[in-house]
Order: C-alpha cells, then sequence, then structure tokens
C-alpha cells in the first residue's frame, strides 16, 4: 500500500531524538543544515544524513537560496499520521459506548 | 458518554485512552473475561466480531474473526501475556491468515487495559501501543468506516423527521 509506506517513512523519521528536535526548530523557521550543525554534538554530514531522512518522509522540504539550502518543516505529514490516532480514537470510542450499553442491559 | 480522555503521543505511537462507566470493576472485568460479552463491542457494529478460541490466561491464545456487511471476515490473533482479575490485562493483538497464523508476527499491537474503581464508578484505561504504522492506518480505517456509517445514520435520522 503505497500510504502504508509513506506513513511508515513519517514514523521512521520521527522515531529519533535527533530528527524530532531538527524538526522542531525547522517548522517554528526554516534553518540552513549548517545553522543546524551548530547545535548537535555531530557531524555536519551526519546532521544533512538526518535531514535527507526527513525529507523523503515529506517532513521537510529543502528550499535553495544562494549558496546554502534551507530547510522547512511541513506540517502535512505531521497531521495526517495524527489523523490516524484521531480514527483509532474513535474505534475505542464507540467500543467505550458499546460497553457502556452492555453494562446497562445486565444491571 | 463515558470516554473522559484520550492522549495520543504520535512520536512514541501510542495511544492512552480513559472512560469511565457507572458499574463496579467486576463487571466491567467481564466484558475482557467473558467472550460473549466481548465479541458484542470489540469489532465495529458493522463488523460483529467472534472469538472461536478464548484461553483467558498469560500467555493464552484467542484467535477471533469479525464479518464484515458482504459476508468478508478479516481474523485477528492475540496472545494474552498478563491476566491479573479484575484490574489488569495485557495482550499482543495481529491481523491472521485463514489458519488464524499471524499474517506477521512483528506486526502486533500491543494493549493494556487496566481497571480501578473511582468511587462506586470504574475506570478502564488502555493504553495502545504500536510497532507498524500499516497496521495502525488498518485499524484506523476501520474506525473512520464506523465514523462514517454513524455519520450517515444521523443524517438518515435528519432527513426522516
Amino acid at each position: 500500500m503505497v500510504v502504508g509506506s509513506e506513513t511508515d517513512l513519517v514514523f521512521h523519521a520521527l522515531a529519533d531524538a535527533t530528527r524530532r528536535d531538527i524538526l522542531t526548530r525547522v517548522i517554528r523557521s526554516g534553518q540552513s543544515v549548517s545553522e543546524l550543525a551548530r547545535h548537535y554534538p555531530m557531524s555536519f554530514a551526519a546532521v544533512q544524513k538526518h535531514v535527507v531522512v526527513l525529507e523523503r518522509a515529506s517532513l521537510v522540504s529543502k528550499v535553495r537560496r544562494g549558496r546554502e539550502q534551507i530547510v522547512h518543516g511541513e506540517v502535512t505529514a505531521l497531521r495526517r499520521v495524527a489523523l490516524l490516532l484521531d480514527a483509532y480514537e474513535e474505534v475505542w470510542r464507540q467500543r467505550a459506548g458499546r460497553i457502556a450499553d452492555i453494562l446497562d442491559e445486565d444491571e | 458518554m463515558p470516554v473522559i480522555s484520550s492522549v495520543k503521543n504520535v512520536d512514541a505511537l501510542t495511544m492512552t485512552f480513559v472512560a469511565e462507566f457507572e458499574a463496579a470493576v467486576e463487571r466491567v472485568w467481564q466484558v475482557w473475561a467473558d467472550p460473549r460479552k466481548l465479541e458484542r463491542w470489540w469489532g465495529p457494529p458493522t463488523w460483529p466480531a467472534t472469538f472461536e478460541t478464548y484461553e483467558f490466561k498469560p500467555g493464552g491464545r484467542v484467535h477471533y474473526y469479525m464479518t464484515g456487511p458482504d459476508g468478508t471476515k478479516a481474523r485477528g490473533w492475540w496472545t494474552i501475556t498478563a491476566v491479573d482479575a479484575p484490574s489488569r490485562l495485557e495482550f499482543d493483538d495481529g491481523f491472521a491468515d485463514e489458519n488464524f497464523d499471524p499474517v506477521d508476527p512483528a506486526d502486533t499491537t500491543h494493549g493494556v487495559v487496566t481497571l480501578e474503581a473511582v468511587g462506586d464508578r470504574t475506570r478502564m484505561t488502555t493504553v495502545s501501543t504500536f510497532t507498524s504504522a500499516e497496521q495502525l492506518e488498518r485499524m484506523a480505517e476501520m474506525g473512520m468506516e464506523e465514523g462514517m456509517r454513524l455519520a450517515q445514520t444521523q443524517i438518515d435520522a435528519l432527513l426522516a423527521e
């Protein structure tokens, strides 16, 4: 399923604390990879790799500005995952309603 | 409305759902412990569940299927990992093939259910942990279908007024 694999990319990308931190920063405002790299005790190349994982999951996009690439957060992909959890919550709401009915019945 | 809260953690892929019922803990425990009660609420109304095997003990196997409006059967399995009557139940939950073997043994949801008395009510907390986004999607689809059906029922009721 295409949607499934896209969602998997999002979850994989979010499973790493550094990537979540990068995402939080670039959702606030666009930053270049070198600006981002200053925040982490790792090489520029390592940060670049994290950004690529986020980009593949459509969580960030890059825009060229002169010699630099500015990373921007894309909230749409995040929102899509949240919607899945909303729908799962709805499953439990329905179940809780029916559990209440069963409990009322056999009183 | 029995639901009091739900907390979703997108990063950790968990959902915590809390509901309270006007009943004693022992009676709420029965909706889990008694498969004839369980099958009345586990599947969506349009996909009622039938539990064929229900070994309600740690390590116990559970086989069930849900029957759709067109007769399609969606099969599932649980492995019960903890039973502490009447307050705690834990299980792994996954999709099954025609022989009730797991479609993908790694593709499971872990559920932890705790029941506690709050005055003369019972609070039920369920924590679902997903290991696969694909499975979450399938579960969410079931919920969406149910949501759509209920929305449709409400529209029908309005039109009939």
